[in-house]
């Protein structure tokens, strides 16, 4: 049962009906990372996918960005509360990347320099859901918004969006990556409002 | 699960910001460095949820205090800052966050680097040491726009007093203090090489401020030696509703 604030009337807005539960929306781009940003030089850069024994597959940057890409309009939804809609990018589809890869795998663990790691069933990497993006708005994507490519998966919240993305590993079994080790909801749904572990 | 905590004090920290001291009976504790979601619902149901770091250190008297920030554009800030009285009710949920804390079992040097707001929980990591009687190394570095913006003044002033306590220096980027030794400015490689561990200490590092703020601080650490898996951050945007 909610208690009413008394006082508070707080500010509504027509695209509040656009949002998930619990959200407010933001115009501008705020950053959450738990440690320094890397800078990843594009000539050291490389992405890769393994099965946690054998590398699967290797891009360069040069390579990578040889692959075709898409532009993907997307809203994104911040577990921290703010959601930002029809954002611009560029990237190039996890059915792409998965295309020749054979695997009985169910989950993904998603890994990025500077350590970062997020968990994800791979159903949700392919059917033109996820992307590894490296522009932002008609622009190079910025070091603190996790460029020079980060993961880009809209329809769960954003941290699971791994910034500095430079590999996948394909797994049988789901593991918690780094926040979902820390009390964060292990799939993270923002229309199910699924922000903590314990949420359902 | 939302608690409800009952406001029992309120305090001005500067013009812009105050500590809600809140009653919650059902509280499980927290660690320094935690944050909790706030939610105020209006008349017809509409409610709005912002997070909010925890100023105060763990104890065992069911309180909580959050220092807020008064945005200018804000929904929720305003209204914590000016409405709420004694008495009023807010609903909380927390403790949330696992990774920028800082436990009493911790014995390495610390380093604090403060942007604005982003002291309160770095605060609550020096009360909680203090609390403790523990007797880590720590430091803090606070940079403010000018002298009126530090929060907890006082008892920072207090601490910085005993020489076994913490180690504060303040920043001021916009206007210092009659006779300060430095021109207003950002934090820069000077600054943290004098007022910061060498990382030859290996100190844990933990910066928290607006992303910029953020930024500038973590390169100038990793310029001066400290190894990047000894910082942890929290950064909040220019919506500067937390986190």
């Amino acid at each position: 049962m909610d208690i009413v604030s008394r006082g508070f009337s707080g500010r509504r807005s027509a695209e509040d009906a656009k949002l998930p539960p619990g959200q407010y929306l933001t115009t501008d781009f705020p950053v959450l990372s738990a440690g320094p940003t890397p800078h990843v030089p594009l000539d050291r850069w490389e992405f890769t996918i393994n099965d946690g024994n054998q590398l699967l597959r290797k891009w360069d940057w040069e390579s990578f960005r040889g692959l075709p890409s898409e532009t993907i309009t997307a809203d994104l939804h911040c577990v921290t509360r703010w959601s930002k809609l029809g954002t611009a990018w560029e990237g190039v589809s996890l059915d792409t990347i998965l295309a020749e890869v054979k695997t009985d795998a169910s989950y993904a663990l998603a890994h990025s320099y500077g350590d970062y790691t997020t968990n994800l069933p791979l159903k949700d990497l392919r059917n033109k859901q996820a992307w590894i993006a490296f522009r932002f708005d008609g622009k190079d994507l910025a070091p603190e918004h996790g460029g020079p490519a980060r993961l880009l998966v809209p329809h769960l919240y954003l941290w699971k969006s791994a910034k500095w993305v430079r590999g996948i590993t394909l797994m049988q079994q789901d593991k918690p990556g780094f926040w979902e080790g820390l009390g964060y909801h292990i799939y993270g749904d923002p229309w199910k409002e699924q922000r903590y572990s314990g949420d359902e | 699960m939302w608690r409800v905590g009952t406001v029992v004090a309120l305090h001005d920290e500067t013009a812009t910001a105050r500590t809600i001291t809140l009653e919650v009976p059902d509280w499980p504790g927290h660690i320094a460095g935690q944050h909790v979601d706030v939610r105020v619902t209006a008349p017809d149901g509409y409610s709005a949820v912002r997070s909010y770091s925890i100023a105060s250190a763990p104890n065992s008297d069911a309180r909580v205090e959050l220092t807020v920030e008064r945005l200018p554009n804000g929904e929720v800030s305003p209204y914590l800052t000016h409405e709420v009285v004694a008495g009023d009710r807010l609903e909380l949920r927390g403790p949330i966050g696992g990774w920028f804390v800082w436990r009493t079992e911790q014995t390495e040097p610390v380093q604090l680097i403060a942007g604005g707001s982003g002291i309160v929980p770095l605060m609550a990591m020096i009360r909680s040491r203090a609390s403790a009687g523990n007797k880590s190394q720590f430091r803090l570095l606070y940079s403010v726009r000018e002298p009126g913006a530090i929060f907890y003044r006082d008892e920072l002033q207090t601490l910085s007093h005993d020489k076994c306590s913490v180690g504060v220096t303040y920043a001021y980027t916009r206007k210092s203090p009659k006779d300060w030794p430095r021109p207003p400015g950002r934090i820069d490689a000077a600054l943290i090489a004098t007022a910061t561990w060498p990382s030859a200490f290996a100190p844990t590092c933990y910066v928290c401020g607006p992303t910029s703020f953020v930024e500038g601080a973590t390169d100038l650490l990793i310029a001066f030696g400290i190894k990047r898996d000894k910082i942890r951050t929290e950064r909040f945007g220019s919506t500067g509703e937390r986190k």
